[in-house]
């Protein structure tokens, strides 16, 4: 055959054709996905100050505490008689009296070593065990041990959304990964023309033609990875053949003017969530958002009206399938005595739990696995009933 | 299809064909590339002393909260620091003797000391100038021993914590053994995981290594005898230390241990995956590792072994090339020097390397990257590589004497396929012609 232009064109036609019938690009559900039942993790990088947004204002030694970051007046939203939430979180309230928020006060990974971002945030991506935050053996993310366990799971049932690497879907399941932003900058002929060449290179045609296929979903042509861009790539994916993503929100290191970061990454948190339930449409009431950190922070704020690193902290729980409306955890107290090394909101309880039970209740995992393979050496004791 | 060695030379074992430059034609070029790399400068930017400095009085700055203009300037110090050194870096991949550059960043993987922290980068160059580069070309015995004295893996892999519980400092502070260092000796810079070393002969040599730590400020390797663990240790079947705690021991173990036929094997095997294909010819393994065995681990002796046997240029085009050198042979393609290129580009040769997720001394473990082809062409590493490729074709076609075909050929020599050229000579705009070089699979292949 001799090779013309026309001829490449029309032999990669059959390439293009394939893409638009790749599965992540039309929400076929196949017979052997793992349920209807969703999850969204959400990293938030940088320690988020937990009683910063979920306050204890009940709490007497609170606002002594912090002067000038507790909360008053309207820019706290009382939500049980005891803990109240910032002002940069009130667009959530809807939901929290929907029953699709909630929270968990005074939890952390095992991790006590440093209070450093770095090894905080791998320890609590990888859920090892080690109070020195040594990772496990496997150095993999729990979430992937997770998507092993599930029946059915495919290398399209779960993805990690952005560019930055998340070692959570790390290891040996496969998992996507793309971020909205990626671009195949090239024009339609000469991505046809890229196809063809790549015919004889499975490796390469099996790689474009999914990233033709992801690079349909979200919205188009996102210039930068925003809560908004990153939560509703995520979603259209989970309305397809996706049952797990994870992605990151960065910038919670608060040191100085907590309040005025506040303003800026409460309303990146803000509209992850909300932009989750929109583009998740029906499947919102099947989803379970976990958004967790790497480690409170003190519970005196510091001379420039920030926190430092800390321990406890708190999680955040969103979803249709959640059953919200309650602060969950044990809260330790912050008086004399009650305090961890006499700075941080003691943990009183393992973070890890509450992410092995919303795994148990997503998709059925039994509760032996979960403690042997997801989280090896945590003890995931009673139901906290965090799904309805 | 056969080719010439003239084209695989350069591609499968350097940074692939420079138009306009000399490039290595056989196996006698590229032996002489190493000679060459060893006989050059290593250093790369300031000395250990001055970058442990640069943190200590960048964090110093930091914890008195006086001047923020002062924090600001010594952090952005720094991370001028690192982009020079990555430009560097580049520089030597990219136009340096290719086939040392490529041995330099095979150990340096094998002996990963990366971190996500900013101080861990600033440290790496200096590792890989003082405990890598000056071995290339001399016994892995060496280059292990060197190694596991240098101050930027005693601090990586947790040595400089590590007491011996019956030591006199153990016994005061009641503080013990770390076995990290000790564990990753056995289980990936020498013996491998899944040899015959047993967890005992892990604690045996962690307590070897007791006492060896460095000292803060000149980064200099020390020898503390009072966290030296008393009495003899033995590791794998030889009994080390009889006497007084003493630095020779853990060294005597290690030379040992560096030429147990296992860690020979596991070395050998590393080498031909790397360099040839993630499922390598079994000949070619055997072949290095009897060179590794009849030259007492002398390195050059292997490298000699791998470059004349048939298995090494018959596999060609089956590694893809990982994104540190998918850039570097860009760069070395072009022409675009690192080492002129003003912050901005810089600032894009990293952004590059991050988005094919690839950072610079960044490996996620002490494991180092990942070698096989798949995890590096998934959708998300294409895309970049893609991205990458269009960003490349639109900046090299403002040279409107550079035709696209014509270049292809003398980047690709006679391992252009047919479709490639046709589909370059076809593409409706010159930059999008580059951009298909690039992204084609046989670029992104040795």
């Amino acid at each position: 055959m001799t090779l013309t232009r026309r001829t490449l064109l029309r032999a990669s036609l059959g390439t293009a054709c394939s893409v638009a019938a790749h599965p992540l690009a039309n929400p076929v559900v196949w017979a052997a996905t793992p349920g209807e039942n969703r999850l969204v993790v959400i990293v938030l990088r940088g320690a988020m100050d937990g009683i910063g947004v979920v306050q204890p204002y009940g709490d007497r030694t609170f606002a002594q505490m912090r002067p000038t970051l507790a909360s008053t007046g309207e820019d706290l939203a009382d939500l049980d008689g005891f803990f109240g939430l910032h002002r940069d979180f009130h667009p959530l309230l809807p939901l929290w009296q929907a029953g699709e928020l909630g929270f968990v006060q005074a939890v952390s990974t095992p991790y006590r070593a440093k209070r450093s971002h770095f090894d905080g945030q791998d320890f609590l991506e990888n859920g090892g065990s080690s109070p020195e935050g040594t990772m496990t053996r496997s150095r993999d993310g729990w979430l992937n041990r997770a998507l092993g366990l599930i029946p059915g799971a495919t290398a399209k049932t779960a993805i990690a959304v952005g560019r930055e690497h998340m070692i959570l879907l790390d290891g040996k399941h496969k998992a996507g990964a793309w971020s909205p932003t990626n671009q195949l900058l090239l024009k339609d002929d000469e991505r046809q023309l890229l196809s063809m060449i790549y015919a004889g290179d499975p490796l390469f045609a099996e790689a474009l033609a999914s990233a033709e296929g992801l690079s349909t979903l979200g919205p188009k042509a996102a210039r930068r990875e925003t809560s908004q861009s990153m939560a509703s790539f995520a979603a259209e994916v989970l309305n397809g053949e996706g049952r797990i993503a994870a992605f990151s929100l960065t910038g919670w290191d608060t040191h100085r003017n907590q309040d005025r970061v506040f303003a800026r990454i409460g309303k990146e948190l803000v509209r992850a969530i909300l932009t989750l339930k929109t583009d998740l449409a029906a499947n919102w009431r099947h989803t379970t958002v976990l958004a967790v950190t790497e480690f409170g922070r003190t519970a005196r704020e510091n001379g420039s009206a920030g926190t430092d690193h800390g321990t406890g902290g708190a999680m955040v729980l969103a979803g249709g399938a959640i059953r919200g409306g309650k602060v969950l955890g044990r809260w330790p107290g912050l008086g004399e005595g009650q305090l961890y090394e006499d700075r941080d909101l003691m943990p009183t309880e393992d973070l890890r739990r509450y992410c092995a039970w919303a795994l148990a209740g997503q998709f059925g995992l039994a509760g032996s696995d979960i403690e042997k393979t997801v989280f090896p050496g945590l003890e995931m004791g009673a139901d906290p009933r965090i799904l309805a | 299809m056969s080719l010439p060695h003239a084209t695989i030379a350069p591609i499968r074992f350097g940074y692939g064909l420079a138009p306009g430059r000399l490039n290595p034609a056989n196996a006698g070029d590229l032996f002489r590339e190493l000679t060459a790399g060893a006989a050059g400068d290593h250093a790369l930017g300031p000395d250990l002393p001055a970058r442990i400095k640069m943190l200590r009085d960048a964090g110093k700055a930091k914890r008195a909260n006086t001047d923020p203009a002062l924090i600001d300037r010594l952090n952005k110090q720094n991370r001028e620091q690192i982009l020079t050194d990555i430009a560097g870096h580049l520089q030597r991949r990219a136009f340096g003797q290719g086939f040392f550059e490529r041995m330099a960043a095979f150990w340096g993987d094998h002996f990963s000391v990366t971190g996500k922290s900013l101080n861990r980068v600033l440290f790496v160059p200096v590792f890989e100038a003082e405990a890598i580069r000056p071995h290339i070309m001399g016994n892995f015995a060496d280059m292990l021993v060197a190694v596991s004295r240098h101050p930027v893996m005693l601090d990586y892999l947790d040595q400089r914590v590590s007491i011996g519980p019956n030591s006199r400092a153990g016994k005061r502070q009641g503080k013990g053994l770390n076995e990290n260092l000790a564990r990753e000796i056995l289980e990936l810079h020498t013996m491998g995981v899944g040899s015959s070393y047993t967890q005992t002969d892990v604690r045996e040599l962690a307590e070897l290594l007791t006492g060896y730590t460095y000292h803060g400020e000149s980064g200099a390797f020390r020898f503390v005898e009072n966290r030296a663990e008393p009495g003899a240790e033995t590791v794998l079947g030889q009994t080390y230390g009889q006497g007084q705690p003493d630095p020779g021991e853990a060294e005597d173990a290690l030379r040992d241990i560096a030429r147990h036929p296992e860690t020979l094997r596991h070395l050998a095997r590393k080498l031909a995956v790397h360099f040839t294909s993630d499922t390598p010819d079994a000949g070619l393994v055997n072949h290095l590792e009897a060179a590794f065995r009849e030259g007492q681990g002398h390195l050059p002796s292997v490298y000699a072994a791998l470059l004349e046997h048939p298995a090494s240029w018959e596999s060609f085009g089956q590694k893809v090339k990982q994104p540190i050198d998918y850039l570097a042979s860009i760069l070395r393609a072009t022409g675009w020097r690192p080492d002129a290129m003003a912050k901005g580009p810089r600032n894009q040769l990293r952004y590059a390397l991050r988005i094919m997720n690839q950072p610079l001394w960044q490996a996620p473990g002490p494991d180092g990257w990942p070698e096989a082809g798949a995890e590096w062409i998934t959708p998300q590493g294409l895309a970049a590589r893609i991205e990458i490729a269009s960003k490349t074709g639109q900046r090299l076609a403002r040279n409107r004497d550079l035709d696209p075909p014509s270049f292809a050929r003398e980047v690709m020599g006679d391992a252009l396929a047919p479709a490639t050229a046709f589909a370059i000579g076809g593409a409706e705009a010159r930059w999008e012609g580059f951009a298909l070089l690039f992204a084609s699979a046989e670029f992104n292949r040795r």
